[in-house]
């Protein structure tokens, strides 16, 4: 049982609480002046951390060597495997096969047809489930050429289409590994956990340095970038087969080869499918934000179109982006769910057994042909596009003219009144102070280890002189966390008591996290233009969902037992509510608190773009310099913070679910 | 009794769950269960010492967590023995290295599962002939194979669908089915028909004694159903906290249950329906005597089947054994004391 943790903790821990704080407070307001060390660490005592890894890149780059070929070789090899298919698969989806360079390039084969791949996409939603999905996938597609986003949303398909099967494979071997070897997991689980806090900018840095500009390096730090979920899922679906179908293997006398091709991954399938629409989800927001090491496509064009500030153009991208994610996740989730063959498919005919691939296949040689005749066949016209840039355009002056005021107002309101007296207030705290508080946390709520884990971690953020720009972070995701709690708790709260809401509200928080981190930064950037005050607005649209959704799951599985006996007892609704319903779901909404902080400090970095002076800005300035040490250990610190944040929550709720008896 | 050779003999079988199990138990003459318990092990199968014999129907019965899933899976070594001995066909299993493990899994022995096991992206063609697939026979003869035993189990024209098409006993039809593909010479069964209703389980018995009757194969039955275990038996052990309490034939185990723990089972058990006209007949040591009889029984009749015949008769019957030869008397007293006495 956990209880003995409990016990030991109960007793010292509040007497010790008041002397830190109260310590804490007299220090904090009377020991600047003989302590000033304490509050802005000398830049003398830093550690150099960032120069350190700089120069251990530059060897790498330069020198190291694993005898028969060099790092840089084995670079290039990496580099070379992915840019093969890449450059076949763009070829087929955009640009058609070219020879020769640049403008001089001749065309030997036109790209696949856009009437083509519609058919297509429509054709794997029949398969996957049914028509309705079809006219869905479609209906996505059609927008795309219809708005003139055809090739930009092509040349995202390709790294996808080409980062995806890449991250499975890679995820699926790994996990294997750790399924087969428990000393791999133990090993690698860290890792993971470590690469699922680091930012994304992060990741862009060092494979700008090792592999360059290009396309390339986007799809391998997207690979790299959506592997994590895949390897822990791939651990968690082979361990929870049932014994029997690992016994059946072994009494049959399967080899491990046979074991694990034949029994072990299909009996795990429908959960792997599970890992691979992460995969693909990952992967499209990672390609997104990769532009900005050269993936071109739909993310460049938002890119470009925020730094030119030109809002129509940048919504008509945003939006295609969404079109997009939506039409590759119903479409691989449906693939998840889809139920395997029936007999029926058994006995018939070619035709009958594989009507979507042959109707495909016939459409794409049928449009290729009569798209050497017919130009329109082959690429959607030009002139049939629309465009709604200047309408949006328009819409957004109208705002900003009409209720310019208003928005100003609010603004300004929160800025002077919260925003900017929270940053004071944390930027003015000593730094051991705050690392004597957190460590104190850790050890009321985890014990020694976890306080620990917490000095160490945040002493971290000092001795490498990231301190006030972490400050700023955590004050800019700590107010962002708050305001989307107010706001998504309530809602949760709201569909759970009424089930009619609850699928409406699933829908919305659904897609919100469909929805690639980039595509949040339009419409702020429009209304609010940039500073702390627009990055913390995107920062709580993307982070509210789980505020939402583990609030409503954490009231709808209250067990109905408890409810009746309050009701039964009298309670009123809302008695019912906060005393019996609230308390219960307590820990399952400490654990959604814990998703929002990690999302939003997963968005706060790349707000950057929209100007706030926090980590990711510091990421942000490594990438633009290629500065892989700075690059790196900015993402630490990040990732420190979510991992400080993440492990104390994660103590806190552990505690209360043995209170409450729910483990 | 005459004594069949036996097939699977197990030795001083020991199985403990935990760190340190080995140790633990070569230090003290005979850990108890407390002892286990409070070094933090499960002795999941203690000192087991049974032989199943060629061509038998041996049924372990027990209630869950007794270890029956622990004790087959050592017979086979899918969990490996803690201690003891294993002798297959008077070879000692343990000490067999891992391609002669495979090579006896593969070709002599099948093992049917609770939960059926059913590979879910195969048909049940595809199910059936896998463990011939797995040994690397062509797909021509395989399915040749599997078609024979799928008409055996009763599911010709089933053969291309899929488990999930399938109720639970069609399902388990084709786990038996998979198991018998390999034609093994041991049968293992772990709960075959735990999962399924009441009433198909007793068609799945009936189905199970249909084929058994065909094969005679030498069968390892696990249940925790009582009824069960004596409709199929020939001889049960029950299993009890990992140590067997008695081996018997269901009629020894009604007649002379060995612990209390036994004869609570037996207690609510219908003796008509195990106790046969052998063991309750007067022996008669010449068939020479000159009885005046209603008519001849089998000794190995069951009371239930000849009760109407000797309700109606005022003389008592002959009971003879397999070469028609007078061994016995049963008389309505007979019958009467017994099922009185329970
Ligand atoms: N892998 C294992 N590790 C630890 N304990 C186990 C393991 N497998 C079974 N046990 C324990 O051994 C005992 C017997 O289990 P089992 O053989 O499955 O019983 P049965 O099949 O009779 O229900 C149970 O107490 C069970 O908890
Ligand atoms: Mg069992």
């Amino acid at each position: 049982m956990s209880g003995t943790p409990i016990q030991q903790t109960k007793t010292p821990l509040l007497p010790v609480w008041v002397a830190v704080l109260g310590f804490s407070f007299i220090f904090t307001a009377f020991a600047k002046p003989y302590v000033p060390w304490a509050f802005k660490f000398p830049r003398a005592w830093q550690w150099l951390l960032k120069d350190d890894i700089s120069r251990f890149m530059d060897w790498l780059v330069d020198e190291a060597s694993f005898g028969v070929f060099t790092f840089t070789e084995f670079t290039r090899g990496i580099a070379w495997v992915v840019n093969l298919p890449y450059e076949v698969t763009r070829s087929l989806l955009s640009t058609g096969l070219l020879q020769g360079q640049g403008s001089d390039a001749i065309q030997l084969l036109p790209p696949i047809s856009w009437i083509a791949i519609i058919a297509i996409i429509m054709a794997l939603g029949a398969y996957a489930r049914d028509w309705k999905l079809a006219v869905l996938a479609g209906a996505c597609f059609i927008y795309l050429s219809v708005f003139g986003q055809w090739q930009s949303a092509m040349i995202t398909l390709s790294s996808i289409v080409i980062a995806v099967p890449f991250g499975v494979g890679g995820g699926l071997m790994l996990g294997l590994f750790g399924y087969r070897w428990r000393w791999f997991e133990k090993i690698i689980t860290p890792v993971l956990d470590l690469m699922q806090s680091v930012p994304i900018f992060a990741y862009l840095v060092p494979i700008l340095f090792l592999f360059g500009f290009g396309p390339v390096s986007a799809i391998i730090a997207t690979i790299i970038y959506a592997m994590p979920p895949m390897v822990r899922i791939t651990f968690l679906a082979l361990r929870s087969l049932p014994s029997d179908v690992i016994d059946l293997g072994n009494m049959i006398g399967c080899t491990r080869r046979q074991m694990t091709w034949k029994v072990l991954i299909p009996s795990a399938m429908p959960s792997l499918m599970v890992g691979v629409n992460q995969v693909i989800m990952l992967s499209l927001n990672m390609v997104i934000i990769a532009s900005m090491i050269g993936a071109g496509g739909l993310g460049f064009d938002v890119l470009s179109s925020l730094r030119r500030l030109d809002i129509g153009a940048g919504i008509e991208s945003g939006f295609a982006i969404v079109v997009l994610a939506i039409a590759l996740d119903r479409l691989s989730q449906a693939f998840a769910k889809k139920s395997p063959a029936t007999h029926e498919d058994e006995q018939s005919s070619l035709l009958k057994r594989y009507p979507y691939s042959i109707t495909s296949l016939t459409l794409v040689i049928v449009t290729g042909l009569l798209g050497l005749v017919w130009g329109a066949f082959q690429i959607y016209p030009e002139s049939w596009t629309l465009t709604t840039g200047s309408f949006w355009k328009e819409t957004v002056t109208y705002i900003n003219i009409n209720y310019y005021d208003q928005l100003e107002g609010v603004k300004t309101f929160l800025l002077l009144q919260v925003l900017i007296p929270f940053k004071r207030a944390l930027l003015s705290l000593p730094w051991p102070v705050v690392i004597a508080i957190l460590g104190l946390a850790g050890w009321s709520l985890g014990g020694k280890k976890l306080a620990a884990l917490c000095i160490i971690l945040s002493g971290f953020i000092v001795l490498v002189g990231l301190w006030e720009k972490a400050m700023i972070t955590v004050y800019l995701c700590g107010i962002s966390v708050i305001i989307a709690s107010l706001i998504g708790m309530p809602i949760g709260i709201m569909a759970a008591e009424r089930p009619k809401l609850w699928p409406f509200v699933q829908a919305v928080i659904d897609t919100l996290q469909t929805l690639p981190s980039f595509v949040y930064l339009m419409p702020v950037v429009m209304l609010f233009r940039v500073g702390d005050f627009a990055a913390m607005i995107a920062v709580v649209a993307y982070a509210i969902a789980p505020a939402i959704r583990y609030t409503a799951h954490g009231i709808r599985q209250v067990n109905p037992d408890l409810v009746e006996a309050g009701i039964v007892s009298g309670c009123t609704k809302g008695q019912v509510l906060r005393k019996i319903k609230l308390k219960l779901a307590a820990p399952e909404i400490f654990l959604g608190l814990n998703q929002t902080i990690m999302l939003a400090l997963s968005m706060l970095v790349i707000t950057a773009l929209v100007g706030t002076r926090d980590l990711g800005q510091e990421v942000y300035i490594a990438l633009a310099k290629a500065d892989t040490g700075r690059g790196i250990v900015a993402g630490l610190s990040v990732a420190f913070i979510a991992i400080i944040a993440d492990r104390l929550i994660t103590a806190g709720v552990k505690r209360s679910k043995a209170r409450l008896g729910l483990t | 009794m005459s004594e069949l050779p036996a097939k699977l003999v197990c030795k001083s079988l020991w199985k403990i769950f935990g760190t340190g199990a080995e140790t633990f138990l070569n230090t003290p003459p005979s850990p108890d269960e407390n002892a286990l318990r409070s070094a933090g092990l499960i002795g999941a199968v203690r000192d087991i010492n049974l032989s199943v014999h060629d061509g038998e129907i041996f049924v372990i019965m027990g209630l869950s967590g007794s270890g029956k899933s622990t004790l087959v899976r050592c017979m086979s070594r899918l969990i490996e023995p803690t201690a003891g001995q294993i002798l297959f066909d008077g070879h000692d299993l343990l000490s067999a290295d891992t391609r002669t493990m495979v090579d006896i899994r593969r070709h002599k022995m099948g093992m049917v599962f609770q939960h059926f096991a059913l590979l879910p992206h195969m048909t049940v063609l595809g199910n059936v002939a896998f463990p011939l697939e797995v040994q690397g026979m062509e797909r021509g003869a395989r399915e040749v194979r599997a078609r024979e035993v799928i008409e055996l189990v009763g599911l010709e024209g089933r053969e291309d669908y899929y488990p999930r098409e399938l109720s639970g006993g069609q399902q388990q039809r084709v786990g038996i089915a998979r198991s018998l593909a390999v034609e093994p010479e041991l049968w293992f069964l772990d709960e075959p028909f735990s999962a399924l209703d009441p009433l198909i389980r007793r068609e799945m018995q009936d189905e199970f004694l249909r084929i058994q009757s065909v094969l005679r194969k030498t069968i390892v039955f696990i249940t925790h159903d009582f009824d069960e275990a004596i409709r199929l038996a020939d001889r049960v052990a029950i299993m009890k906290d990992g140590i067997i309490d008695q081996i018997g034939t269901p009629e020894q185990l009604v007649m002379q249950p060995a612990t209390d723990y036994v004869a609570e089972f037996t207690r609510d058990v219908s003796r008509a329906k195990v106790l046969s006209a052998g063991v309750i007949m007067t022996p008669i040591s010449d068939d020479t005597s000159q009885h005046d009889f209603a008519g001849k029984v089998s000794a190995a009749t069951k009371i239930i089947d000849i009760a109407e015949a000797l309700k109606d008769a005022a003389k008592p019957f002959a009971v003879i054994d397999e070469n028609n030869r007078k061994i016995g008397v049963l008389s309505r007293e007979d019958v009467f004391d017994v099922l009185v006495k329970s």
